[in-house]
């Protein structure tokens, strides 16, 4: 019950204090919008390449944008010592990254439902009839990018070239995550119905969970040197 | 080396051959020190004498290479959310968040420590280091000297047996830095055990039961500060760190 009240504490400092600044939600969300209009340029609306991609460059503006987020929630924590400050508290280290984790997951869904929305319209799509199905998806998705970005994000934070490690280091071993949340959003945008993209939302789960699971019990020697 | 004060039989920290490296530097030599419950020791030394280094292993956020470290009779890492419990750490780094205000983010460290009604605790040591009114302003907007003296606040909160001080005058002004002194002197006078690394010679014998020296990862001279003045402290800080500087090269 305890560590149930830490982590709710972790995750309302996250909030208050980006709810305050609007600093990094604001950012992620206009690279997000920026990717979207930029591919807008390149494909004719309602084509069929513009079908086959569609859901590629949805999941490339949520995954660079969630990027520009992973490393400013970590910076932020850095810049006063404000790591050290909870690593020196009576927490588990691993209830630090889920309070970090769902407070990421949490900034990337608030950029999600905007930019998707832009998506849809610029790219004349109907996303009506697969709406649970892609609120699965983003969430699913969305879980295991937060999960691999925040532990990396730790790492990165203190090598020299933060801003690129984050990228070359995630995108990797995000592979799985990306290419199961782009096939069933192509599934669930082409009106597939459940049963027919289970297989992506199956491993899509699979990866969460054992992401969750290594990066629950990787953070504490990520924190210490 | 000179003997050290006599000290109980159950020491608040227990330090054994302590030996840090990051990859071929040896940042930590096989440091051993025993520090009495109540006792104040000031540490001194040049830049990369492994001061720091050594208290961040002490407060379980580096690991060690080798050694064996017991603080109130528990080794650490066998029970270090136990021994963070037990321990405030004030560093030149405040630990605060910009946009949160003082009194948020005390009552989020409170939460994390499971201090019992975080809101109370949290205005009582406002008052105790006079910022009850800026408890509804931001931290980016506190000088340095009110950031130090929130982090004191925030160190305090749980009531620590144990205080490490990393360079905590860093960057205060004379003000500031007089009402971190009389603090520090209230806190040694409840006999709270406290670890302070500092580069200023005067604050840290004022301040100290025992005054210890390292140089290049080892304590290189450790007495009782009774037994010092001013004078003869900075003489002998100077001719060792020159010494070491002579045979080793410049350290800092």
């Amino acid at each position: 019950m305890s560590e149930l009240r830490k982590l709710l504490a972790l995750i309302r400092k996250d909030l208050l204090t980006e709810f305050r600044t609007k600093e990094m939600i604001s950012s992620m969300l206009m690279f997000a919008l920026i990717v979207v209009v930029i591919f807008n340029f390149t494909f004719d609306p309602g084509s069929r390449a513009t079908a086959e991609a569609g859901p590629g460059i949805l999941w490339v503006a949520f995954t660079f944008a969630g990027v520009l987020g992973l490393h400013r929630a970590m910076v932020h924590e850095v810049e006063r010592g404000c790591l050290h400050g909870l690593m020196l508290a009576p927490v588990e280290r691993g209830i630090i990254f889920l309070g970090k984790a769902i407070g990421n997951a949490i900034f990337i869904f608030l950029i999600e439902l905007p930019t998707f929305l832009l998506f849809s319209v610029f790219f004349n799509i109907d996303f009506w009839k697969g709406l649970d199905k892609l609120a699965v998806i983003f969430f699913l998705g969305t879980i295991g990018f937060a999960a691999v970005g925040t532990l990396l994000s730790a790492i990165s934070v203190n090598t020299r070239t933060r801003e690129i490690m984050l990228p070359i280091l995630l995108f990797p071993i995000e592979v799985p995550v990306i290419l199961s949340a782009v096939n069933a959003t192509a599934g669930a945008l082409a009106g597939k119905n459940w049963n027919e993209i289970s297989g992506w939302l199956k491993l899509l789960a699979g990866f969460d969970l054992i992401f969750l699971l290594v990066c629950f019990v990787t953070f504490e020697y990520v924190l210490e040197e | 080396m000179n003997a050290s004060p006599a000290v109980s039989p159950t020491p608040a920290i227990e330090v054994t051959n302590l030996v840090k490296t990051f990859g071929t530097f040896y940042a930590l030599r096989g440091v051993s020190l025993q520090i009495a419950p109540g006792e104040s020791v000031a540490i001194f030394g040049p830049n990369g004498a492994g001061k720091t280094t050594f208290l961040r292993i002490l407060s379980a956020i580096s690991r060690p290479s080798s050694g064996e470290i017991v603080i109130n009779g528990q080794p650490l890492g066998d029970g270090t959310l136990s021994i963070h419990r037990q321990l405030g750490v004030i560093g030149h780094q405040s630990f605060l968040y910009d946009d949160l205000t003082a009194e948020e983010n005390l009552q989020f460290y409170a939460r994390l420590y499971d201090v019992p009604r975080p809101s109370h605790r949290s205005q009582e040591v406002l008052a105790e280091v006079g910022l009850r009114e800026r408890a509804k302003d931001r931290v980016r907007a506190f000088s340095r000297g009110m950031q130090q003296r929130l982090a004191i606040a925030r160190a305090m909160l749980h009531n620590p047996s144990l205080l490490f001080l990393d360079e905590p005058y860093t960057g205060l002004d004379q003000h500031a830095a007089s009402m971190l002194t009389t603090w520090l002197s209230r806190l040694r006078s409840e006999r709270r055990t406290i670890l302070l690394v500092t580069h200023d010679l005067d604050q840290g014998l004022a301040l100290a039961d025992r005054v210890v020296i390292f140089l290049r990862g080892k304590i290189a001279w450790e007495k009782a500060a009774r037994e010092l003045d001013q004078h003869t402290l900075r003489q002998l800080y100077f001719d060792l760190v020159a010494g070491a500087e002579r045979r080793f090269g410049a350290t800092a």
